[in-house]
Parts: C-alpha cells; structure tokens; sequence
C-alpha cells in the first residue's frame, strides 16, 4: 500500500517538473514533438531507475562506510556520468534497436538534474532500497507524462498565430504554467489515500 | 577595457537566463522570493568565479579526452566547499535553497561557461566572465524573485507595500513561476528589438 501512495504521489501530486522543477532544461529542450519525447521519457525512466540503485549501494556501503558523507556531491555525479556513458556502450552491444531509439538523448542525461536530484532525496528522505526503486521509477514516470503532455500541447501551439514578442519560449512557458495548475488540481489526493489506506 | 566588455556582456548580452536560456531549474525553483533568488543567484556566482578561474589555469594540463569529466570534478568541489561554507554561515538560507545548492552541479551555465570560455581564455578575463555572468544570473533571479513575491504577497524583500489581504497565492507556487517567466522573457524580446 505504501508503494501504491508513492507512485501516486510522485506521479501526479509532487510532479517532479511540475512542482519540484526538476528537469526543466529536457522538459523545454525536447518537447517540440510527441515523438522525440516518448523516447526522452523512455530514456530518463531507465537511467534514473539504475543511477538511484547505484548511487543507492555508493551511499551505503561507501561513503556512509567511511564517514566521507561530504563527498556525495562529487561521488553521486562522477557515477552518474560513468554510468550514463555504461549504459550507452552496452545498448549499443547488447540491443542496437533499443539504443537506436534512446541514443540520442542519453548523453543529454548527465546534465539532467533530476537525475542527480532523485539520487540525493532517496538519501535524504531516508527510503530504503525498495522504496527508493519504486520512487525512483514513479518519479520518471511522472517525468514522461509531463514531457508528453507538454509536447502535446506545443505540437497544437505550433499552429496558432501567436503574437511576436510571445513567440517560442516565452509561450512555452506560459502554458508549461497552465499545465503545473491543471497538475495541482491533484494536490490533497495524497492525504487522501494515506488516510484511505489507513498509513497516518 | 576588454575586461569590461566581458563583464557587460554577460550582464546584458548574453543574459544566461533572459538570453540564453539556461539553469531554467533554480531559476523556476528558488525564486518564491526576491531574498531566495538573490542568494541562489549569488551561490552560483561564488561557484562560477572559482570554477572558471580554476579551470582556465589547469586548461593545459587536461588531457582533451577527459575534458568535460575534469571539468565537473571541480565544479563539484566547489559547489561541496559552497554546501559546507553555507551551512555553516546561513543555515537558515541554506535550508530553504535545500536540494537547489547540490544540483549548482548539474547547472548548464557553469559547464557552458567553462567549456566555451575558460577553457579558451586566461584567468583575469575569465574572473571577469565568471563576474559577469554570476551578476547576469543574479540579477535575473533577483528580478523575478521580486516579481513573484511582489505579485504573491504585494511585499518585495519582505518590505510590504501593498495592503495585507492583498496577493495573488498562485504566483508564490509553481505555475506562477512559469507564467512569470514567461512574460519577462516576452518583455525581455520587445526591449531587445525597440
């Protein structure tokens, strides 16, 4: 039950765009086409997923281990960049189609703080590895729904005649604003199940 | 001379927020508040500073292959020596940034800053770009910062100035961040070409 209230929660309630504006370069980079965004979603879902388990352990057994906690700033992005290029050398071994459709975006990931952000509120919050996963997998999901509804939208923008000055990003995030609003219609429904699930 | 003109150009030019487009995360996150903008914005530039002088002194010893991982390692240094100067000085200020000062690492504007300019310049101009660019950031996130707080709460750097019940809640949350950027940005376009 616990993770069910977590998945809901890191979908749509603190949405991690939309509310905690993590992410917010790939979120306006890449959302000119519902195409090009799926596979930036799919691509964010599979590294944050494996960058939390990892910096997870890097945590535990290294610098909690040694008492060199200061470090994790420095440890948690070295890893992050070594296992972005990882995972690129061994989907372009191990499934070329896979890596046909995320390649391009995943040199894009190292600079995504959301990747970064994730890996230290699983510290900080305290999770352990499980709950960390499952945060870390509902956060990206709730990534990828923001970015495809987003380009969604900007795919109908593209059509309208919208006056000069407002052109481009400015637009965008007008209406990335209307989108965060639609999203905290959600807020409260975390209390709710909590209390339906009888947690508090 | 040369000096300033890196300075200016930074401030006005090539304006890493109004311009450039970039370290759109703490622009959004930190600026519920002109105080909040204001330090973040001085934050970065305490990292920027340090990182491009750095970065243009050691530029010949960096081998062209590990460049850009050099590059982050001291950034991270930097921004772990900032985590630790501001927990110690400004706890308060520290504990609202929260996860925004960790993530001066993920920010594009240093790694931009470092790779398009530090690592092609000497220090003392670089110093300057770092300034410079630090003040562009900072004053960017100040102004919105006051615009949101301004238009949240009707106070700017916790001054009121207009009448309690006054404000606009949504302004203060997430969706008036964008929205407020936004129509600076738009604004920011009609000087450029008046």
């Amino acid at each position: 039950m616990e993770y069910i209230l977590i998945f809901i929660t890191a979908i749509f309630v603190n949405n991690v765009v939309l509310s905690q504006f993590l992410g917010i370069c790939p979120f306006l980079g890449v959302s000119k086409k519902v195409e090009t965004a799926c596979g930036m979603g799919a691509a964010v879902a599979f590294v944050l997923t494996i960058a939390t388990i990892v910096t997870y352990l890097i945590q535990k057994y290294v610098l909690d281990q040694f008492g060199i906690a200061y470090l994790q700033t420095i440890a948690f992005i070295l890893v992050i960049a070594a296992l972005v290029q990882m995972v690129e050398i061994i989907l372009k071994k191990v499934s070329p189609a896979l890596y046909q459709a995320l390649g391009v975006f995943l040199p894009l990931i190292t600079t995504n703080c959301c990747i970064l952000g994730v890996a230290i509120l699983v510290i900080q919050k305290e999770y352990d590895l499980l709950t960390g996963v499952v945060y870390a997998f509902s956060t990206a999901l709730g990534f990828a729904l923001a970015l495809i509804v987003f380009a969604g939208i900007r795919e109908q923008l593209s059509l309208v005649n919208i006056p000069k000055g407002m052109r481009g990003m400015s637009i965008a995030l007008v209406t990335a604003g209307l989108l965060a609003m639609a999203f905290m219609g959600f807020s409260g429904v975390d209390k709710g199940l909590a209390t339906l699930f009888g947690l508090n | 001379m040369n000096n300033f003109k890196v300075l200016m150009n930074g401030i006005v030019k090539e304006n890493p927020t109004f311009v450039l487009l970039l370290g759109m995360c703490p622009t959004l996150g930190t600026t519920s508040s002109a105080i909040n903008g204001m330090g973040m914005g001085l934050a970065t530039m305490f990292v920027l500073i340090c990182s491009n002088v750095v970065i243009s002194l050691i530029k010949n010893l960096i081998p062209d292959m590990v460049r850009i991982p050099s590059f982050i390692v001291v950034i991270a240094s930097f921004v772990t020596l900032l985590q630790m100067i501001m927990q110690a000085y400004v706890p308060a200020l520290y504990a609202t940034l929260g996860l925004f000062i960790p993530l001066i690492v993920v920010n594009c504007i240093l790694l931009g800053r470092a790779e398009a300019f530090a690592a092609k310049n000497g220090p003392v101009p670089s110093f300057f770009d770092g300034l410079g660019m630090g003040l562009g950031f900072t004053i960017a996130l100040t102004i919105l910062g006051a615009v949101r707080e301004f238009l949240g709460t009707g106070k700017i750097f916790n001054i009121a100035i207009m009448p309690e019940d006054y404000g606009m809640l949504v302004f203060v949350l997430a969706p008036g961040a964008f929205i407020a950027l936004g129509y600076l940005i738009a604004i920011v376009n009609k000087l450029k070409k008046a």
